[in-house]
């Protein structure tokens, strides 16, 4: 049986953004500290490290979730997406274009975890209404915006990945 | 804060999560979701120092759906159950329930079992396994046994789990003919734990189950007979009985002023629909 002993560090393998990585980290490193630390990945910020803020939100299989409450070894295997995923700062996505022009962050230090999970909401269902946005978008904390601008961005996001035109 | 050191089990079998928790005895604990653990870790105010990881279990990563009840694995996150394309026919209290269940990023890696193993007053899982008179499925080197809901949460985080042993599935009643489901919760923030959730059930001969949890130390149920001319009495002794304490989300007297207020609502809401 595999036991991974805790004052040893163990390789832990999974993709990142497509590629594949190979870490060594302790078990109870965390897979926010895995990205950060080892990888040099500090796309992702780190707020509360209890799972309220959201600004950790990575997609694990396609799916948003927390890095902070994840252990790096339970990543073994899956495909790991980050904002370093999305686009280049010469060639950004519609979601992270529509952030810049609706001035949908200050200081952007919850930015990263919202757009993952913006990202993945529009891959699962493009058509997203409003509604799923905002719920989509309660897993976060956003101190700078007040939020509307995050909800006028995603709308402006959805209507230009849809192909229509990026004003809402 | 980080977690203290502990070892880590990744389980391929069962044989290989009931031996390493034997081994472990009171120190070792089962993760699944994380999505309480973690927190509880980070804060260390959990510091076991063996974690058995059981999502790799493929037996128990199951839904199985039987003519009168579903039994959902230890292994099934929430999301997987709120996306079962049956649910919302066979579970219609879960499929109420669940969007409640913290927020979607959460509920990609939260399990059922887990949040019934964790055992929160105001969890809403643990509520519907009770309103509906579920059971819990455990499992130890050399024993099997199943409990009924009401008997398995015994107190604030604290349940009938012995030392080495673990939830395998729990099982939910499936939708009877003719019966109706509700769900209702106030929260102070849509995804936050609940202030009080209700869950009504109201069956074709008239009698009614109303199930609360965010109030008394574990959900609690109230029967109820088809005569319902002293129902406001009813409601207002359960609301007493359930000795709810002033904390920082609400008083005493708001939580109970809402369970005689959406206790009400919710129970109509399931005369209402049975069909
Ligand atoms: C910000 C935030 C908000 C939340 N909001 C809500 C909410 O509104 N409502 C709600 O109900 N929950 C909420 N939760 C909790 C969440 O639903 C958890 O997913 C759930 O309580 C635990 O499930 P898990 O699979 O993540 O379990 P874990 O975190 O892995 O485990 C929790 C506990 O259960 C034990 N355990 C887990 N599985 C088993 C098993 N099979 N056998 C024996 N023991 C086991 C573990 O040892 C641990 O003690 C919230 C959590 C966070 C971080
Ligand atoms: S750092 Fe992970 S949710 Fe706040
Ligand atoms: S932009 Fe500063 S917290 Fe959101």
């Amino acid at each position: 049986m595999p036991r991974l002993t805790k004052d040893d560090t163990h390789p832990v393998r999974f993709t990142l953004n497509g590629r594949p990585v190979s870490v060594r980290v302790s078990p109870r490193t965390l897979l926010t500290d895995a990205l950060r630390h080892e990888i040099g990945a500090t796309g992702t910020h780190v707020g509360c490290e209890h799972g309220v803020c959201g600004a950790c939100t990575v997609q694990v299989d396609g799916e948003p979730a927390r890095a902070c409450l994840m252990l790096a070894q339970q990543a073994e295997g899956c495909a790991i997406r980050t904002v370093e995923g999305l686009g280049k700062s010469d060639a950004l996505t519609p979601l992270q274009e529509a952030f810049r022009e609706h001035f949908a962050l200050q200081c952007g230090f919850c930015t990263a975890g919202i757009l993952m999970t913006l990202d993945a909401l529009f891959s699962r269902q493009p058509d997203a209404e409003e509604d799923a946005i905002r719920e989509a978008l309660s897993g976060h904390l956003c101190r700078c915006t007040g939020y509307a601008p995050i909800v006028q961005a995603a709308l402006a996001a959805r209507n230009r990945i849809k192909g229509g035109p990026i004003d809402a | 804060m980080k977690p203290a050191p502990f070892d880590l089990v990744t389980a391929n079998d069962m044989s290989e999560a009931l031996e390493a928790l034997h081994q472990g005895g009171t120190e070792a604990r089962v993760i699944a979701g994380g999505q309480s653990l973690v927190p509880m870790l980070n804060m260390r105010l959990a510091r076991p120092t063996t974690l058995v990881d059981i999502t790799r279990i493929p037996e128990l990563s199951r839904i199985e759906a039987k003519s009168d009840r579903i039994t959902i694995g230890a292994a099934v996150r929430q999301s997987t159950l709120e996306r079962w394309p049956d649910l919302a026919d066979r579970l219609p209290l879960l499929h109420a329930a669940l969007p409640w269940v913290a927020h979607t990023q959460l509920r990609n890696r939260g399990t059922i079992c887990g949040s019934v193993a964790h055992a929160d007053p105001s969890a809403e899982l643990p509520l519907c396994l009770i309103a509906l008179g579920g059971t819990v499925t455990l499992r130890r080197r050399r024993k099997t046994r199943e409990v009924a809901a009401r008997d398995f949460f015994q107190g604030m985080m604290s349940t009938d789990l012995a030392p080495g042993e673990m939830i395998v599935s729990v099982s939910f009643p499936a939708r009877k003919p003719s019966t109706g489901y509700a769900f209702r919760e106030v929260a102070r923030r849509h995804g936050d734990f609940a202030i009080v959730a209700c869950a009504a059930i109201a069956r074709p001969d008239g009698t009614a189950t109303l199930a609360v949890g965010g109030v008394a130390d574990t959900p609690r149920a109230l029967e109820l007979s088809a005569d319902r001319t002293d129902l406001d009495d009813r409601l207002n002794e359960f609301a007493w009985h359930l000795q709810a304490r002033d904390d920082l989300h609400a008083t005493a007297r708001y939580r109970r002023d809402l369970v005689r207020h959406l206790g009400l609502a919710t129970l109509e809401e399931a005369l209402s629909c049975r069909d």
